[in-house]
């Protein structure tokens, strides 16, 4: 899960890290109302879930009132990569001299914690990281003792930090670890921290990642979670507890188990047809969340046909079979073409009791998943 | 023969009084696998399909001399329900709970490098040698004894391509989930070397996914330490990049490493056929025996 940049902000501001003056707003005036407290020059930045917000025009500098203004009417309610903006931060303008780069991250190849840190920041550290990864400091941290001062003060005077603000780095350091640790945080990051003129250092972004799994004891991050920065589909996915996410194609595709529901996009694409979706309705399902499965698809209008995979160990098809009957005998007129395939625990009896005058029935998988492209193919006819 | 488990394995089953750990205890025990006891805090003395209940998995291993346990704990408290079997002591731990955070996870990794546990998982549907001893939740009817190992990060794929094989009469010497999360105990790498070493493994099935990098440094144990022919799936070709497919794991960073091509592109070089579709496997394997 994301967090917004002010939310992190304020969270590292709490924690001690110093991060420029700043209000959120979600209007023209509350613009006016935070350049009036703030002063100029005043950066005014779209809170929504993408990289490269600068770039896309969702950061503008402004010096005067009517700079503001016009950043303000220009951003507020733009379009940023698919996402609607509806908040922006407005925050003191930093004069600064350098721009450096500091984050943790799971090494997962090492299963454990890195620190990162370079003279390289303002830019895309995933290019540098490319191009000249020896640019980039980095620092395995050991889980079970975490994150030794003399490990931050080393990946800091490894990646060539001026000695005079050294210290106050790796201090930066120290307490992204304790907060990365302290809130399940899955990156942390900050990109740039300005180095001004009277050599003070200043976090002037933000970013926050939670491992979800671990949102269970981070009640207070979870309630930070913004349903507007998701497509509605996504939401509703959310809602029913499903693994979701929404691609261009148009053949829905409904499964068990990632591995499995990814195979079956990867096979839509072998076979000519083109996935509009993942959904795993998960182990164990019963008849209720394979209803749940359908109205997902069929509120997708992307969608021209649907394939349903269901290999069963812990889900059982006699339970699968009784949801996909009793969601589509709630329809006169069944809105797309359904294929179906089930296997596994309790197969056989699922099939039994499929209503196949609502579906079609296939064995196997590449018979099932060449059919709902044939499907799709003929809709677009 | 078989690798990890076979008919002597004694298995301790970790939260054998919930729902799953009890449903999976008698699918288990109908299998053929020692199920020898049960461990849960306070529910010491019970007894849960015949098997009786410790309080501590140390006192469950010493009293039914186990030497394995299955971890069906909820995943607030999985990470310390690891932690407990790797301190009992066994030989292996099945863990297939799925969504313990990445954090414990990456506790238990390094609590692992010392000591002489194998962890399977977590977020893994088991481990089974067919006809002796099965671990976990994989459905144990579309097995077959035979001469195929096979290695996975996913289990619904794992049975899709295990039927593909079945159908045909080539039976598994022993099929290993190793799961889909991002920090796991057995890799791809442990789990080849042990079907190489294995004289009954002739040939090895290994389906992997998008996201991380063990794949291609299973690619490269391969070329340089296997004589035992692999044939392999990757799956996630058509995931985008940024977002998480289901698994923990899968995801392909924005940088694009982690990415399907990549790991089928290192398998090739490797001299493993990747097929494109489970049963295009199938027939790579029937062509080795």
């Amino acid at each position: 899960m994301k967090l917004h940049e002010y939310q992190a902000k304020g969270i590292f501001a709490d924690a001690g890290i110093p991060v420029p003056d700043s209000r959120l707003a979600s209007s023209v005036d509350e613009v006016m109302d935070a350049v009036e407290d703030i002063g100029y020059p005043a950066a005014i930045k779209a809170q929504v879930h993408v990289g490269g917000r600068g770039k896309a025009g969702g950061i503008k500098i402004a010096t005067s009132d009517e700079e503001a203004r016009e950043a303000a009417e220009d951003i507020l309610g733009m379009d940023l990569k698919g996402y609607t903006v509806e908040e922006v931060l407005v925050e003191a303008g930093v004069d600064f001299e350098n721009e450096l780069y500091v984050g943790i991250t799971m090494d997962r190849g090492e299963g454990e914690p890195v620190a990162m840190v370079s003279t390289q920041g303002g830019v895309d550290i995933e290019e540098v990281a490319a191009e000249t990864p020896e640019a980039i400091a980095r620092e395995h941290i050991d889980p079970a003792f975490g994150l030794h001062p003399y490990q931050a003060r080393k990946v800091v005077y490894e990646a060539g930090i001026e000695r005079d603000v050294a210290g106050d780095v790796a201090s930066i350091v120290s307490t992204l670890y304790d907060l990365y640790e302290e809130r399940d945080a899955a990156d942390i990051e900050i990109n740039p921290v300005m180095v001004t003129a009277d050599r003070e250092v200043v976090a002037a972004d933000a970013v926050m990642n939670i491992d979800e799994d671990a949102l269970f004891r981070q009640p207070e991050l979870a309630e930070m979670e913004d349903e507007a920065a998701e497509d509605d589909l996504e939401a509703k996915a959310n809602d029913y507890g499903f693994d979701y996410v929404r691609l261009s194609g148009n053949v829905g595709i409904i499964g068990n188990g990632a591995g499995l529901v990814m195979t079956t996009l990867d096979l839509v694409d072998h076979y000519g047809g083109s996935p509009a979706n993942f959904l795993d309705i998960g182990g164990g399902a019963k008849a209720e969340r394979v209803t749940n499965a359908l109205d997902m698809v069929f509120s997708d209008e992307n969608v021209d046909a649907v394939v349903f995979n269901i290999f069963g160990g812990i889900t059982r098809g006699d339970e699968v079979a009784k949801g996909i009957n009793e969601a589509l005998e709630q329809f006169d007129e069944i809105p797309k073409q359904v294929v179906v395939r089930l296997a596994g625990t309790n197969a056989e009896e699922g099939m039994e009791i499929l209503n196949t005058d609502l579906v079609q029935v296939e064995s196997t998988l590449e018979d099932a998943v060449q059919r709902a492209v044939a499907n799709a193919k003929e809709v677009n006819q | 023969m078989s690798v990890f488990v076979d008919d002597d394995t004694r298995v301790v089953v970790q939260g054998i009084t919930g729902g799953e750990g009890k449903f999976h205890t008698e699918q288990m025990l109908d299998y053929g696998t020692n199920v020898v006891a049960g461990a849960v805090p306070g529910k010491g003395g019970q007894e849960v399909a015949g098997v009786p209940v410790y309080d501590t998995v140390t006192e469950a291993a010493r009293e039914e001399d186990a030497d394995a346990s299955v971890v069906f704990v909820p995943p607030a408290f999985a990470g310390d329900a690891i932690f407990e079997a790797l301190d009992s002591p066994l030989d292996l731990v099945v863990a297939i709970t799925e969504g313990i955070p990445t954090q414990d996870m990456a506790k238990v990794n390094k609590r692992l490098s010392e000591v002489d546990t194998r962890l399977l998982g977590p977020n893994c549907p088991g481990i089974i040698t067919p006809g002796e001893s099965k671990l976990g939740i994989l459905p144990g009817n579309i097995f077959e004894s035979g001469d195929v190992g096979l290695v996975s990060r996913s289990g619904t794929l794992t049975y899709q391509v295990v039927s593909n094989l079945t159908e045909r009469g080539i039976g598994q010497t022993t099929a290993i989930g190793i799961g889909g999360d991002p920090i796991i105990g057995t890799s791809f790498v442990d789990a080849l070397e042990a079907f190489e070493a294995d004289k009954d493994t002739e040939a090895v099935v290994m389906c992997g996914e998008i996201g991380g990098e063990d794949e291609e440094q299973a690619a490269r144990y391969i070329a340089e330490n296997m004589d035992t022919p692999v044939a392999g799936f990757i799956a996630g070709r058509t995931a985008p990049p940024g977002k998480r497919m289901g698994h923990a794991g899968a995801i392909v960073s924005g940088s694009g490493t982690g990415t399907a091509e990549s790991k089928i592109d290192a398998l090739n070089d490797a001299g493993v056929p990747v097929g494109d579709t489970p049963n295009e496997v199938a027939d790579y394997i029937e062509d080795y025996l």
